[in-house]
């Protein structure tokens, strides 16, 4: 089962004078269970791609299927799907409406016609999922910082019981500990659940230490998708593009350069010092 | 779905109209309002559509703009039309069931319709050709006399420039909200009326929490800049007539004595 994009484009404002291609000609096959890092430019059409991927918006041209079906058959249930592909946007905590956190997450499960009893299951499991204490469980999500709404806010997707999680942007605006803690609590529901997850950032140093697989896009089009490893191979042409490999990376590439036998396709810190304790011992 | 409400929206391009006063655009956009009207009969409507025809043309902004807003008054012109032709009273001209549809009904209706038309159009060629600062500095030189009355002519002028800057940007965010709450499974369309506007609650909180916050940032980072009003303010680029507009003044006004004097004295 996945999630298949067979030629997709689309057009902003098409017929106007503003008329501008964000998705061209994209091709791509998502199997279950993939930890995937989306990256790209500001502008270079990722977030209109996931966008895509739970049927918020309608390619211009070309056709995505999930589990097979095409989701823009006009008999194909839009509502399931959005449950099945969750989509956490860029600062969700934004879209936090109720009186209190709880009702907050249930607005999810309750959307899809769940009796009460299950919804609260789902809500409670989910905040716990992300992390967050009973404490705050019954205080308006106003009055919490930062990250704990941006918490409450992935829980109220979370609560839905998605195959996909869709993560756009999910540590703009957080300090370093904040990010951390969201990416690892990310990385832990994935090993725990097994569910496909799609992190949407600018940033590889970010991403460089969770994913499978990376997917980079410029200007609309796939630049690069294959493991880590080998899309810092091209370091050069990323940067090109106004992205960068992870400083890792390039420390390994000086090294090599200066005589000391490393693999330069390493991409995370505690690989590295393996790596060079390895070719100092030697 | 929002992105076709063309209120205040400018188009972006070089022509004389563009480059004009504002003041003298609002002038004139009022006088051809008034000219509408004044004026009673189709040859005074001719002189204004000609007059219509003419600007549009030399502000190259493509028709399709200007027609673009007529959608959103569709109905109102509907309305319009359908009471003055069947609730004026006069000479019949048929009768079908208990309707009478009268010479003066129609005459009527199709003025009516006339004067709404060229009157939106009127009005989205002064915003398509005139930036939303533009519009409101020239608007505050307009009713600067006022000041003397005590009133806040430049305060009125700032949170107008506001109002019109924020238009777009709580567009975007609504669609931004809507989207987000459909990715959470809200529905936003089906639904009896009680049902619908009970679904719009997750949509406008944070709708107007998002307002005032956008507000308040907006007020601190106008206050660290010292913002205190328009006493004692000075502008980079002060409105100075220049010679196209004393021109521009000199058509506008020969255009309103054209209109009164066909509209009134010669029919």
């Amino acid at each position: 089962m996945s999630i298949i994009l067979d030629h997709v484009n689309y057009v902003y404002e098409a017929g106007t004078a503003m008329e501008f291609a964000a998705l061209k000609d994209i091709n791509l096959v998502i199997p279950d269970g993939q930890f995937i890092g989306l990256i790209g430019h500001t502008g270079s059409g990722k977030s209109t791609l996931v966008q895509h991927l739970n049927g918020l918006l309608a390619p211009t041209s070309g056709s995505i299927y999930y589990n097979g079906a095409d989701i823009h058959d006009s008999d194909y249930n839009k509502k399931e799907l959005r449950s099945k592909v969750g989509l956490v946007f860029q600062y969700p905590e934004h879209q936090l409406f109720e009186i209190d956190v709880f009702s907050d997450v249930c607005f999810g499960p309750k959307n899809l016609g769940l009796d009460k009893k299950e919804t609260e299951l789902r809500a409670y499991a989910a905040l716990k999922q992300v992390g967050l204490e009973d404490e705050y469980f019954y205080q308006s999500p106003f009055d919490l910082s930062g990250g704990q709404k941006r918490r409450v806010a992935i829980a109220g997707v979370l609560a839905m019981k998605p195959e996909v999680l869709i993560l756009d942007e999910p540590t703009a605006g957080l300090d370093p500990k904040g990010r951390d803690e969201i990416l690892d609590q990310i990385a832990k529901l994935r090993e725990e659940t097994g569910i496909t997850v799609i992190l949407v950032s600018h940033s590889m140093e970010d991403v460089a230490k969770y994913v499978d697989r990376i997917i980079v896009m410029n200007r609309g089009q796939v630049l690069f998708d294959n493991e880590p490893g080998e899309v810092f191979k091209h370091y050069k042409e990323l940067e090109q593009v106004g992205l960068a490999a992870p400083q890792v990376t390039y420390i390994m590439h000086e090294l090599k350069q200066r005589g000391l036998d490393v693999d330069t396709d390493i991409t995370t810190i505690a690989e590295a010092k393996n790596e060079i304790l390895k070719a100092l011992n030697k | 779905m929002l992105r076709d409400i063309t209120l205040g929206q400018y188009y972006q391009t070089d022509s004389v109209i563009h480059r004009l006063d504002p003041r003298v655009k609002l002038v004139t956009t009022i006088c051809f309002i008034i000219s509408l009207f004044v004026v009673d009969n189709l040859i005074g409507y001719l002189i204004a559509g000609i007059f219509l025809t003419m600007v549009i043309k030399l502000s190259k902004v493509p028709l399709k703009y200007m027609l673009r807003g007529m959608k959103s008054i569709v109905f109102l012109l509907l309305i319009a039309v359908v009471f003055n032709l069947f609730l004026t009273p006069g000479e019949t001209v048929f009768t079908f069931w208990k309707i009478k549809i009268t010479m003066e009904g129609i005459r009527q209706a199709v003025f009516m319709a006339i004067r709404l038309i060229f009157l939106i159009i009127g009005s989205s060629v002064m915003t398509l050709t005139t930036t939303p600062n533009n519009l409101t500095d020239g608007m505050e030189k307009l009713l600067g006399p006022l000041k003397i009355f005590r009133v806040p002519v430049h305060e009125i002028a700032m949170m107008m420039s506001i109002a019109l800057r924020f238009i777009p940007i709580l567009l975007e965010e609504t669609d931004k909200i809507m989207k987000a709450q459909i990715a959470r499974g809200a529905d936003f369309e089906s639904g009896n009326l009680i049902k619908k506007a009970k679904s719009l609650v997750p949509l406008l909180v944070p709708l107007f929490i998002s307002a005032f916050r956008r507000a308040n940032d907006l007020a601190m980072a106008m206050e660290a800049r010292c913002y205190r009003g328009g006493d004692h303010r000075t502008k980079m680029k002060p409105l100075i007539y220049k010679k196209r507009d004393g021109l521009a003044y000199g058509v506008v006004v020969c255009y309103l004595a054209l209109c009164v004097v066909v509209g009134r004295i010669l029919l």
